[in-house]
């Protein structure tokens, strides 16, 4: 299977030092064939880093972690008691992805999002797909982020969810599938923004050498994006970007998209609602509020609608939303789409309503609320990876390979107190791509997130965020488990 | 158009950055005369009363534990420290309103205080922390001038700065003024006056090394020049109201406006020989309570107005 892996560290590389520690085995490398040469669209930058000395590289990762640090393009880890503020890790290799795979991901986040959005809509309407025993009820009902104040309430152009961030990950054949699906407020755009710049500056070289698909102008693309949602009544509407605040992990992400689309960044004390309408208290008097892109759960948008001990919301906000004065992006209760027991049943939504087959497909899933599921995952939970439905970020996660004895069984009591709560996947090897790490080219595993925009029509900046497992073996690339990110380049024809 | 949060962050950033910046020149210079000195030891009533702030009921009975109080103590808010942590907060939440180099410079002259704190050192030497502290708030403010647009935000930020420094000097002079038992008028208090105002040499200037009480008042209250007397300060708050009302297009002629157009008139057309041949303690405690005045009704324009008088047409 391995190609060439040292077998001593003294055995010479037939690529040269810098890739000594290099390993292919299962999973599929980004870069290499599996019989050893470099991918064809991975040549030039194979030849860069081939040339490359590790003191060369090992200077250029200084200046590129010196921008980010500089620039503080930071995030926040909850639970960490000591100086809270990191700059999330960057490698500075970037990622390949050819026009005709992009082409392929465009046309199936595309066929996705849509498929979504007219399910919601169904959902909190007629409620056809329920009717038709397509999606069951109960597990609907049951979803964490399920909105029943959202029932029968009229959404400017049924657009629910006009940000995504649907997680990519490819399989050993090389085959994209979809993780899941993030469809209430997805962070990490502003990462890939920097990321873009940043490698730029560092790798011009290599910059020239290829043609990379533009990114940078996904802040207008988001305005745009946001301006198709404006209530018909607003002629020249206001829109602002609302914030938690500085507490927030990706308070900076807030703060850069606000300067990227030239809008305010206001926290909820900013705002009030008058007679159902939004306005933001400016030193020049109150302005009338438009479109609301918000950071904010919807658990805390509204103090009088959801968690009355929020102070993050705006009391009213959801009584000026269901009048249609206001536009929120993302629309209220989209999270119940993005339920991981419920992301089981996208392949059959996406038939039901576009009569299509699935382009991108999904990952095999068991669910624990049913019988003979629960009982296969239970007998192998070492080989299984089990997630909690309603969490992300990495969070209430068991992975059964890197598990221990304890965890499992802490697991098992968990799943047979609350089964719905869970679902199952295989383990799967998300593909690995070139790092590097310690003065050597590694490879570690990868993930893909495109941002995918709703609005007059869809429009995904090619690429995305690729996240990147730092540790070795290890399979989470969460920013606040050890993950770091690193650029995607998506290559013209 | 600024939201009325960030204004209000700028206003206060640059109240505690002045408010920060005298306290530290206060015990720097109180210290160094021993002002604070007596034959049974150090007692600090008196420097507490000068630096508005309540005597703690165990107050401290050397030097260095009245640094350790009153510049290291974080959890008292009248602290430098305390007054430098709660500028950079406000700092942050508006970082997408100052610049970079504002926020370097701030955040700098936090983690200096912060490592001269944990060095443990800094209380055996008021005079070094004490430079880091007014040095650090210089180059804020030159910062500040020559990096950020002179538009509203700016504005504030000099409204908070100047709003602060009249009150608290009008509040300093009334208490070398009013008499009381805590002050007794020695020559050495007269130039710790000076001192702590930045202004021994500036009044030596003017009216050379000969100290007399009246010259000291009419220096500090009303000459127009120096930046900071409290008829200067009285200018540049008005000044910057008057700019606020026309960028913001309200409140011209506002009630803010019009009582700093009042405060600065009458220390323009203040005569020293009456202030004091009348009761000085009315005339500056005057002063200040129009500074408290100023302050409600900046707030009552821009910050905290209600809702139905401020409805778009």
């Amino acid at each position: 299977m391995a190609a060439f892996v040292a077998s001593s560290p003294l055995s010479p590389s037939p690529f040269g030092a810098l890739f000594s520690t290099y390993e292919i085995d299962a999973p599929y490398d980004e870069m290499f064939e599996r019989t050893g040469p470099a991918r064809l669209h991975c040549q030039a930058l194979f030849d860069e880093l081939r040339h490359a000395s590790n003191v060369e590289l090992a200077q250029r990762q200084m200046e590129a972690d010196k921008a980010f640090l500089t620039q503080g393009i930071t995030f926040t880890v909850y639970g960490d008691n000591q100086g809270t503020e990191r700059i999330f890790p960057f490698d500075l290799v970037p990622r390949m992805i050819t026009a005709s795979e992009w082409d392929t991901l465009e046309r199936g986040l595309t066929q996705r999002l849509t498929a979504i959005n007219l399910f919601i809509k169904d959902v909190y309407h007629e409620g056809r797909i329920l009717a038709e025993g397509v999606v069951p009820r109960d597990l609907l009902y049951s979803c964490k982020h399920y909105r029943r104040e959202m029932r029968g309430v009229h959404v400017h152009r049924d657009i629910y969810v006009s940000v995504a961030g649907t997680d990519l990950i490819r399989l050993e054949d090389g085959r994209f599938v979809v993780l899941e699906d993030n469809l209430r407020v997805p962070s990490g755009v502003s990462y890939m923004l920097a990321n873009r710049e940043v490698t730029k500056r560092v790798l011009p070289r290599l910059f020239d050498k290829y043609r990379v698909k533009p990114i940078a102008h996904y802040g207008q693309a988001l305005l745009a994006t946001l301006r198709a949602l404006a209530p018909p009544t607003a002629g020249d509407p206001t829109f602002v970007v609302l914030t938690p605040g500085v507490g927030n992990s990706a308070y900076f992400e807030h703060a850069f998209l606000a300067r990227e689309m030239g809008v305010a960044l206001v926290e909820g004390r900013d705002l009030l609602v008058h007679d159902n309408i939004v306005y933001m208290r400016t030193t020049s008097g109150l302005k009338r509020v438009d479109v609301i892109y918000r950071r904010v759960d919807d658990d805390f948008l509204d103090p009088l609608a959801f968690r009355t001990d929020s102070f993050l919301g705006v009391a009213g906000l959801l009584n000026a939303y269901r009048a249609g004065n206001v536009s929120l992006a993302n629309a209220i209760g989209t999270g119940l789409a993005d339920d991981k027991a419920l992301y089981a049943y996208i392949p059959e939504i996406i038939k039901f309503y576009l009569g299509e087959d699935a382009i991108i497909p999904n990952v095999e899933t068991y669910l624990l609320s049913n019988p003979v599921h629960r009982q296969h995952v239970l007998a192998n939970l070492d080989s299984l990876v089990v997630k909690a439905v309603g969490e992300s970020g990495g969070y209430g996660m068991l992975i059964g390979p890197h598990s221990t004895a304890a965890e499992r069984e802490s697991f098992r009591a968990q799943i047979l107190s609350d089964p719905r709560n869970f679902i199952a996947q295989p383990t799967l090897s998300l593909s690995r791509a070139p790092c590097f790490i310690d003065d050597r080219i590694e490879s570690r595993h990868i993930d893909l997130r495109p941002y995918v925009l709703y609005g007059d029509r869809v429009t995904i900046v090619p690429g995305g965020l690729t996240r990147v497992a730092l540790r070795k073996g290890s399979l989470v690339v969460n920013s606040s488990q050890g993950g770091g990110s690193k650029d995607t380049w998506v290559l013209e024809d | 158009m600024l939201l009325s949060r960030v204004a209000d962050s700028l206003y206060w950033i640059g109240r505690y950055l002045e408010r920060a910046e005298r306290m530290a020149r206060l015990i720097d210079v109180r210290l160094d005369l021993g002002l604070d000195r007596r034959a049974s030891g150090w007692s600090f009533g008196r420097f507490y009363a000068v630096a508005h702030v309540d005597l703690p009921a165990n107050p401290p009975e050397n030097p260095a534990a009245l640094v350790d109080a009153l510049m290291f103590d974080t959890s008292k808010r009248d602290s430098v420290m305390a007054c430098v942590n709660l500028a950079r907060d406000n700092a942050r939440q508006v970082r997408e309103e100052i610049t970079s180099e504002m926020w370097a410079q701030l955040n700098a002259l936090f983690l200096r205080l912060k490592e001269v704190r944990a060095g443990n050192s800094g209380s055996a030497r008021p005079h070094y922390v004490s430079r880091i502290v007014v040095e650090g708030v210089h180059l804020f403010d030159g910062v500040t001038d020559e990096t950020m647009g002179h538009g509203e935000g700016w504005q504030f930020l000099q409204l908070g700065r100047y709003l602060e420094r009249a009150g608290a000097t009008a509040a300093l002079v009334d208490l070398h003024f009013s008499g009381g038992p805590l002050l007794p008028a020695s020559h050495t208090e007269w130039v710790g006056l000076l001192r702590s105002c930045s202004a021994l040499e500036a009044y030596c200037r003017c009216y050379t090394a000969d100290l007399r009480p009246e010259r000291i008042a009419e220096f500090l209250l009303l000459n127009s020049e120096f930046p900071r007397s409290v008829r200067f300060a009285a200018a540049r708050v008005e000044s910057a109201l008057r700019t606020i009302a026309v960028l913001t297009a309200r409140g011209a002629g506002g009630r803010a406006e019009r009582m700093a157009g009042r405060l600065h008139a009458s220390l323009d057309y203040g005569q020293v020989d009456e202030i004091l041949s009348e009761d000085p303690h009315v005339y500056l405690e005057t002063i200040a309570r129009h500074c408290s005045q100023i302050h409600a009704a900046v707030y009552q324009s821009y910050v905290m107005y209600s809702i139905e008088s401020a409805l778009p047409a």
